[in-house]
């Protein structure tokens, strides 16, 4: 008897594989389909190719003054002559070193605490939390033979980066405490923080830093003017602390409540039943929230230019008006909102490579 | 026995009552001293400042005019009053910029679920971008950039001369009641009372009969005829103002500010945004059995969406939804940036300029908008725990 032997099998249609099957399933699989793909690609086009044009084939980006601009596309020349600026605001141009050592210092430091498997792990973050704050401060401000450089000439990103990074360091314990007093027995105490939070949740935060500049001096004995950062620094850290109080009660209430039983039946302090048992599990669920607070105090920096500090936005402002190039708002703004997003979108990617890393496996 | 041994400050310490009422003791001590302190310090500020106290100022004449008035006012009218004008044009911009991001953000989260490869990637692109990007920053990019590269208004851009788009503004022409208007508007309030008796009524037949109704198609033809019908019965009572170049603006008509659309179009797309996620993350919360069970009940793809999926979604969606519409009333004080002349800009901003009465201007400012937040969120939470499922 003959052995059987299976014809071979064809090949699928050359409509259902490859670049055609995919362009058919996912771009044409039905006529409305078909129209929107059509339609989108479309508006597409007309939208991108002349901004791609504008933006960098005819535009230019190298010169000192604005007779370089010559292109009739995008001048970047606006940013890159002003480029220090920009990141440092009046900051003395030869102490841009300081800025720069504070910021790699951060950078080595969160690089450290952010990759996984380094040793000395506890070590670095205590000296991140106790050390670097002095270091840093040093470095900006002055003091300890460094020249004192007084808080109004700093701008640029540079003080946005501070403010976001002081807000949220500020935030975080203050959050805490807010929210464990919020869940707290004693009445009073609930009382105090559920006010607490409500009010500076329920405001926005433009009035808060109105308050913080015109108000705030009038709270100080002797009418003692504070330095104006520091007094936009004290209405981002109340604003900042009710919403991350807000995220913490949520990985709180995320806890089942036999957590909490068992460490008490274990007898375990207030405290250590607190940080052995509670905050380390809830501050894993906590921490898209986290991320997502500190993107937005991120963004509600800029805000601090309606009462006159100059950060990022502010100094592009400024450098709009100033008559030796006037019209180029769009580069200007774009340059400022590129800054933005790439900070903002960057942590928001981390955030969620961080929730994978740190899922247990314990959410369905 | 040892407990005997303990004193009676000892026993104190380990009593959990007593230990709380001290704390809670503490804290409101400091809260008052700190209190007291404060209001000390501003007493002495003011007085050595000069600045008077009260509300007195509210009856005063403001003394500026407001680009932007919802209600009667010029500059005799009083500082109460420019509270009043800029609450309403915070009001008027919170609602304007509710509809339209609710508009744009359902569809958004809509075509990011969508089957269209293209359109799901280009609305991720679109939220990736917009929502990084701080509202202030396109708040002035739309109005220094966008705004401005508008026509003047001589040459401005015209649909029909009716309604014409410029550098100033836009300008779409204003209804005017004329006589019969009343009667009009008894009509169309009649007819929209009859759609929903015939909503229920249709409800009930189908609830006892099983017969359904095409309640949609006929509520939009009722609606439709009376109001084209009834305008010619009742004699034409709307006519129109169109608006008109009057040497270098437009007079008449509706105008409506660039301040107002660079806000209004930062606040939709801003929104738009954190509404589409929420859109999408709320459909896709709903279980894929839900799907499989409608299509094994036969159910079509609308029935299916209308009947299973949104109203599940829409459980999930409501509470983030909500936040987001007190953020976006709550970032509509960034119209004092572009010069829009919302509470925070005349009130917190002219209005506290000319008088220099910080604390109660800003006491009342905060005041609003937490009356705002608190009332809305206390519906909220009222609506949620009514529609929220019952679990076992």
């Amino acid at each position: 008897m003959e052995k059987f032997t299976p014809i071979e099998s064809r090949p699928a249609p050359l409509v259902e594989v490859g670049i055609i099957g995919w362009m058919r399933r996912n771009l044409f699989s039905s006529i409305p389909n078909t129209l929107v793909t059509l339609f989108t690609a479309y508006m597409l086009w007309i939208v991108l190719v002349p901004f791609i044009n504008w933006a960098f084939i005819s535009s230019d980006w190298f010169g000192t003054s604005r007779e370089d601009c010559s292109s009739g596309g995008a001048c970047w020349v606006f940013v890159t002559v002003r480029w220090n600026l920009f990141m440092y605001g009046f900051y003395p141009e030869d102490s841009y070193w300081r800025p720069n050592l504070a910021f790699i210092l951060l950078i080595v430091t969160i690089a450290w605490l952010s990759i996984p498997n380094l040793p000395f792990k506890k070590w670095v973050g205590i000296a991140a939390i106790t050390v670097y704050p002095v270091v840093a401060y040093t470095l900006l401000y002055g003091g300890f033979g460094l020249e004192v450089i007084p808080t109004h000439r700093w701008g640029g990103l540079m003080l946005t980066l501070v403010l976001a990074l002081i807000g949220i360091v500020a935030a975080i314990p203050i959050g805490i405490l807010l929210a464990l007093g919020r869940r707290s027995e004693m009445p009073v105490i609930k009382m105090v923080c559920v006010i607490f939070i409500e009010f500076w949740r329920g405001v926005p935060l433009i009035t808060i830093l109105f308050m913080a500049s015109v108000m705030l001096p009038l709270f100080f004995a002797g009418g003692t003017d504070a330095d104006k950062l520091m007094r936009a620094l004290i209405g981002i850290i109340m604003f900042q602390s009710a919403y991350m109080a807000e995220v913490v009660r949520g990985g709180l209430q995320a806890l089942s409540k036999g957590q909490f039983e068992g460490a008490d039946a274990l007898g375990l302090s207030y405290w250590q039943k607190m940080n052995l048992v509670v905050l380390p599990q809830a501050l894993k669920i906590m921490i898209p929230g986290i991320v997502n607070t500190l993107i937005s105090l991120f963004k509600d920096t800029s805000l601090i230019v309606i009462i006159g500090l100059l950060d990022v936005l502010g100094m592009v402002r400024q450098a709009l008006s100033d008559p030796a190039w006037l019209g180029y708002p769009a580069e200007g703004y774009l340059f400022a909102a590129f800054m933005f997003w790439i900070f903002c979108f960057s942590m928001s990617r981390y955030s969620i490579y961080l929730e994978d890393r740190l899922n247990t496996g314990h959410r369905n | 026995m040892k407990s005997n041994n303990r004193n009676g400050l000892t026993r104190l310490i380990y009593n959990p009552t007593a230990r709380s009422l001290f704390f809670q003791a503490v804290v409101l001590g400091g809260l008052l001293w700190f209190m007291l302190t404060i209001i000390g310090n501003v007493m002495t500020n003011l007085d050595s400042r000069g600045i008077s106290t009260g509300f007195g100022f509210l009856s005063q004449p403001a003394g500026f005019g407001i680009s932007q008035t919802l209600i009667e006012y010029n500059e005799t009218f009083s500082f109460g009053r420019t509270f009043i004008v800029g609450l309403l044009n915070t009001l008027l911009v919170s609602a304007l910029g509710i509809v339209a991001a609710t508009i744009l953000g359902v569809f958004v989260g809509i075509s990011r679920i969508s089957p269209n490869w293209l359109l799901r990637k280009i609305s991720m692109v679109y939220i990736e971008i917009l929502r990084n990007i701080p509202l202030l920053l396109q708040i002035f990019f739309w109005y220094f950039v966008v705004l401005q590269t508008l026509p003047r208004p001589r040459d401005s851009i015209t649909f029909g001369e009716a309604i014409f788009i410029n550098v100033r503004g836009v300008f779409v022409p204003k209804p005017m009641a004329e006589t019969g208007f009343t009667f009009y508007v008894i009509l169309i309030v009649a007819a929209i009372i009859g759609v929903f008796v015939l909503g229920r009524w249709a409800k009930r037949r189908m609830i006892d009969t099983g017969q359904q109704f095409p309640v949609f198609w006929t509520s939009v033809g009722i609606l439709i005829g009376t109001v084209l019908i009834g305008y010619f019965i009742t004699g034409r009572p709307i006519s129109l103002e169109y608006p008109e170049l009057r040497g270098l603006n437009f007079r008449g008509g509706i105008s409506l500010l660039p301040e107002l659309l660079a806000l209004w179009f930062a606040l939709t797309i801003y929104t738009s945004t954190y509404i589409g996620e929420i859109v999408r993350s709320g459909i896709q919360s709903v279980a894929h059995g839900q799907t499989e069970a409608c299509r094994a009940l036969g159910l079509n793809e609308k029935q299916r969406m209308n009947l299973v999926i949104l109203p599940q979604a829409m459980r999930v969606m409501i509470p983030p939804m909500t936040s987001q519409y007190l953020n976006l009333t709550k970032n509509s004080s960034l119209a004092t940036a572009i010069g829009y002349p919302d509470l925070v800009s005349v009130f917190a901003g002219t209005t506290l300029n000319q008088t220099g009465q910080a604390i109660e201007i800003i006491t009342m400012t905060m005041l609003v908008y937490l009356t705002i937040s608190l009332s809305v969120s206390a519906f909220m939470n009222w609506f949620n725990k009514r529609v929220a499922l019952v679990e076992r």
